[in-house]
């Protein structure tokens, strides 16, 4: 990990953001995470509100030996990350939902195609015969060395999804909420869900190259559920899960700047954290304006 | 890595290190394949996931502690386990929340993995890619004894309880009618898979051990529809897995033996899926499927 010499935490806040954003890495380690927070904050919030995080699960866990992959051949890990995710993507989107077999099974294949899939990420690291410190950074995430380059891959790529987002971003908010009515208003429905998970597909690749592709969840799944308590509307909800996202993220770079821990500790705990306090948070407001409802009621019936 | 080359077969036997593994593997697979039976059965694979979580995270908080990884695997294990089963299979948490609970889990393994790789010299993260994908090569004699030992205990328990499971599997409100305590048996059922899960991830690790309690027991529910048929045959299918991985790995030691059982076994699954799907096509569906149903 990174040693320097005046890299300690001071209580200024001035000087602690100066001493955040002395070294390149560091800038472009925050463009990064911003960028990922943006996209995977806003596909997420369909993703809840669509019921599909297994799926965007299981992809995470392809963009392991889409990475590992790419560099036992030898061409960048962004290939990879994105190659598999979309063909993965692809692949869900293709399987038809299982129906008279019923559920029990279905679990049983996703539970096998994810851990062949991780398999198959460790055969390829195993082959690679390169450190062992890789197969962590993959799978948990390393905000070090990030390029000019991905920088601007991941802006563009990310511009890309959100592009695709905000054009069918009506047709799809219909199609999740009520996907019978919306086909029978003529929506696309299905073709909309092979869009979607394309989409999905292209944010989980760009995520885990910061969150790793085990910790995906923290900024995919986490900031888009505390929204999701906290606001049923739209906008707002989507605009909170940015909010977070970002938040967290910053928090965990400085974090593990300043402490030389892993980001992906500092990430899923500020995010779990922010999970917990909104729900106590809605819980208590929620008790405080039944009573204030109720108290009214109770004097106003003659007894 | 020792290399093979121009030993036979026959040679196999006189590795140490390769009998341990087949040992332990034997207990393992046994273990694994006959509670993933039930696991499939009860559409629990997502505890199973979870419970996968856990065992890294418990392992590397008590190598970050200076504990035995053993003790910190089967101490989270079974505890989350039964905590998942008193919680209750009525009240079932949505994906979101166990996803999030388990995210954060795992990024609290990330933060004593990276305690134990400051503290410890010398050691560079290869504990946790062993607890992350098993060592089975790796094991003691002492190890692999205590890992087969531990193996036909949850065999003897798992094949004890077989029958009024499988029935509180099935038919739930029927079974506690007939007065099985089938709440009891939930919780305890959710306690062995936790002993499961510590016991798998010696071998094929934390990430891959729902491989081996998902794809035997599917490719079994797949190859026969009577019960206990497939019971016995999950077991014999996850037993057959370890062992072929082990051997594919001892002949081509480049390929890691838990990516070697990982492979058996999803072809297993892909095999039987392919296989059931032509027998159906032959044979009018209604008649084969009437016992599950």
């Amino acid at each position: 990990m990174v040693m320097l010499a005046d890299g300690g935490f001071t209580w200024d806040p001035v000087e602690d953001v100066r001493r955040l954003l002395e070294f390149h890495f560091m800038v472009n380690a925050f463009r990064a995470g911003t960028i990922v927070a943006v996209v995977a904050g806003v596909i997420g919030w369909f993703m809840v509100l669509r019921r599909q995080t297994f799926a965007g699960h299981t992809l995470s866990i392809v963009a392991f030996p889409g990475a590992a992959g790419a560099t036992l051949v030898g061409v960048s890990p962004l290939l990879g990350y994105f190659g598999f995710c979309i063909a993965a993507a692809l692949a869900i989107a293709g399987v038809p939902r299982a129906g008279a077999r019923g559920t029990s099974e279905e679990s049983a294949v996703v539970g096998t195609v994810q851990a062949f899939a991780l398999a198959c990420g460790f055969l390829f690291v195993t082959l690679y015969g390169g450190l062992l410190d890789s197969v962590n950074s993959l799978l948990f995430g390393s905000f070090l060395g990030i390029t000019d380059t991905q920088v601007a891959t991941l802006l563009f790529v990310g511009a890309a999804a959100l592009g695709v987002i905000v054009l069918v971003g009506r047709p799809l908010l219909f199609a999740s909420l009520d996907p019978d009515v919306a086909a029978a208003h003529g929506v696309p429905v299905r073709l909309l869900s092979v869009v979607f998970l394309v989409v999905l597909g292209v944010a989980v690749a760009e995520a885990s190259q910061i969150t790793g592709a085990l910790l995906v969840f923290a900024l995919l799944v986490v900031p888009p559920a505390t929204a999701q308590v906290v606001t049923p509307r739209p906008l707002l909800g989507l605009g909170l899960s940015v909010a977070i996202g970002m938040l967290v993220t910053w928090l965990g770079l400085a974090c593990s700047y300043f402490s030389d821990q892993p980001i992906g500790f500092f990430v899923t705990t500020f995010a779990f954290a922010g999970y917990l306090l909104a729900q106590v948070g809605t819980r208590v407001a929620g008790r405080f304006r039944a009573r204030g409802a109720r108290t009214p009621l109770h004097t106003g019936i003659p007894a | 890595m020792i290399r093979a080359a121009g030993t036979g077969l026959f040679e196999l036997f006189e590795h140490p290190f390769v009998r341990h593994a087949l040992l332990a593997g034997t207990g393992i697979g046994a273990a694994t394949g006959l509670v993933g039976y039930f696991v499939v059965l009860r559409a629990q694979v997502f505890s199973g996931d979870a419970l996968s979580h856990v065992a890294f995270t418990g392992a590397l908080a008590a190598l970050a502690f200076g504990a035995d990884a053993r003790l910190g695997l089967f101490v989270a294990t079974i505890a989350v386990g039964l905590g998942l089963g008193v919680l209750g299979p009525r009240g079932r948490p949505d994906d979101v929340v166990i996803g999030s609970v388990f995210t954060w889990i795992l990024g609290l393994g990330v933060l004593f993995l990276a305690v134990f790789t400051t503290s410890s010299s010398g050691a560079n993260g290869a504990g946790s890619v062993n607890v992350l994908f098993g060592s089975i090569f790796g094991l003691s004699a002492s190890q692999a004894a205590t890992a087969a030992w531990i193996g036909l205990g949850v065999v003897v328990v798992v094949v004890a309880v077989a029958r009024p499971l499988v029935f509180a599997s099935l038919d739930e409100p029927v079974a506690a009618a007939r007065g099985i305590p089938v709440r009891l048996l939930g919780i305890a059922f959710l306690g062995l898979v936790g002993v499961c899960a510590a016991e798998a991830t010696q071998a094929v690790g934390a990430l891959l051990l729902l491989g081996l309690l998902a794809a035997p027991a599917g490719a079994a529910q797949r190859l026969t529809y009577r019960p206990f048929a497939a019971f016995w045959l999950s077991g014999a299918l996850a037993v057959l897995a370890v062992w072929v991985g082990v051997l594919v790995s001892y002949l081509a030691p480049d390929v890691p033996p838990s990516f070697g059982t990982m492979a058996v076994a999803t072809a297993m699954f892909a095999g039987a899926l392919g296989w059931s799907a032509v027998r159906d096509r032959r044979r009018p569906a209604g008649r084969v499927r009437n016992f599950t149903g």
